[in-house]
């Protein structure tokens, strides 16, 4: 693979209030590419669920660290990947499935994967119980810049 | 009439919402990001200002919505459910396009009654202006 010709990370403790610092920081850094705006909006979007996933079931009792990494590669392909080293999901397939949620009395909708597949090109997503979950999410933008 | 106003976050504006009951409507004006955060004070306040209310209808305003991920989708599934438990219904209005967008992954077009604008009732006439003399 190439390397990118940017990259950042940063790392935050696991309250809420970092959700919006998440998607600021994100949506700050690909500002070098100048992306489409319904596109930033999708990255914004995507970045909040995996980030909120989380704090709200990684680290449900607690607060952790999380991990947020943006790399970008030529032709405006983004990768970003959200890591936790949290309580871990037992089955992401069940996890991933729409409407599915271990907590519907807080009002989740059990969207969250549902609205990352459908705004990103590729969502992987890999996890052990009482070790973490790791989150990529990957999508071409196009560029408003000629060179990006 | 009831206005409540909450701003989240130490000197941080985030978000807030404008309550306005008037008649059997309560109409809620989501202003700023909705995520998870800041998904549970503005349903707080919404759920404040329906218990107190009583209203048939109650209307969410995306208007000024600046972001929403998945807890405002949440949000409204949340409200549908009031509303439908006290026999009244939910309005979703003016919705930007973004947001139209994530709602569209749920679903929700299907329960929640879409609308590009609203109307409220008139303000009643003794809501206005209360004189109150003391001396005849």
């Amino acid at each position: 693979m190439k390397r990118p010709i940017n990259e950042m990370k940063v790392v935050f403790p696991s309250l809420s209030e970092n959700e919006r610092f998440a998607r600021v920081a994100v949506s700050g850094f690909l500002s070098f590419i100048d992306p489409a705006l319904d596109e930033l909006a999708d990255i914004k979007t995507a970045v909040s669920e995996a980030v909120t996933n989380a704090i709200v079931h990684g680290y449900h009792d607690c607060i952790g660290k999380i991990e947020l990494r943006v790399r970008v590669y030529e032709q405006g392909r983004v990768y970003i990947r959200i890591s936790d080293k949290g309580c871990g999901i037992a089955d992401i397939k069940k996890a991933m499935e729409p409407m599915f949620t271990t907590r519907p009395q807080e009002d989740r909708a059990g969207l969250g994967f549902a609205v990352m597949q459908s705004f990103m090109d590729k969502v992987r997503v890999t996890s052990k119980v009482d070790k973490g979950t790791t989150v990529v999410l990957e999508k071409c933008v196009a560029s408003r810049r000629d060179n990006g | 009439m009831i206005c409540i106003q909450n701003e989240n976050m130490k000197g941080m504006i985030e978000m807030s919402v404008e309550l306005i009951a008037r008649g059997k409507v309560v109409c809620a004006r989501l202003i700023g990001d909705i995520d998870h955060h800041t998904a549970k004070q503005m349903r707080n306040d919404i759920d404040i200002a329906v218990n107190e209310n009583d209203p048939d209808e109650l209307i969410l305003d995306f208007s000024e919505v600046t972001f929403m991920d998945s807890s405002g989708i949440g949000l409204v599934m949340g409200r549908y459910k009031v509303m439908q438990e006290r026999g009244g219904r939910l309005i979703v209005a003016k919705t930007p396009p973004y947001i139209s967008k994530v709602m569209k992954v749920s679903g929700i077009g299907r329960l929640a009654k879409f609308a590009a604008d609203y109307e409220l009732p008139e303000k009643e006439a003794e809501e206005v202006v209360r004189v109150e003399t003391a001396n005849q």
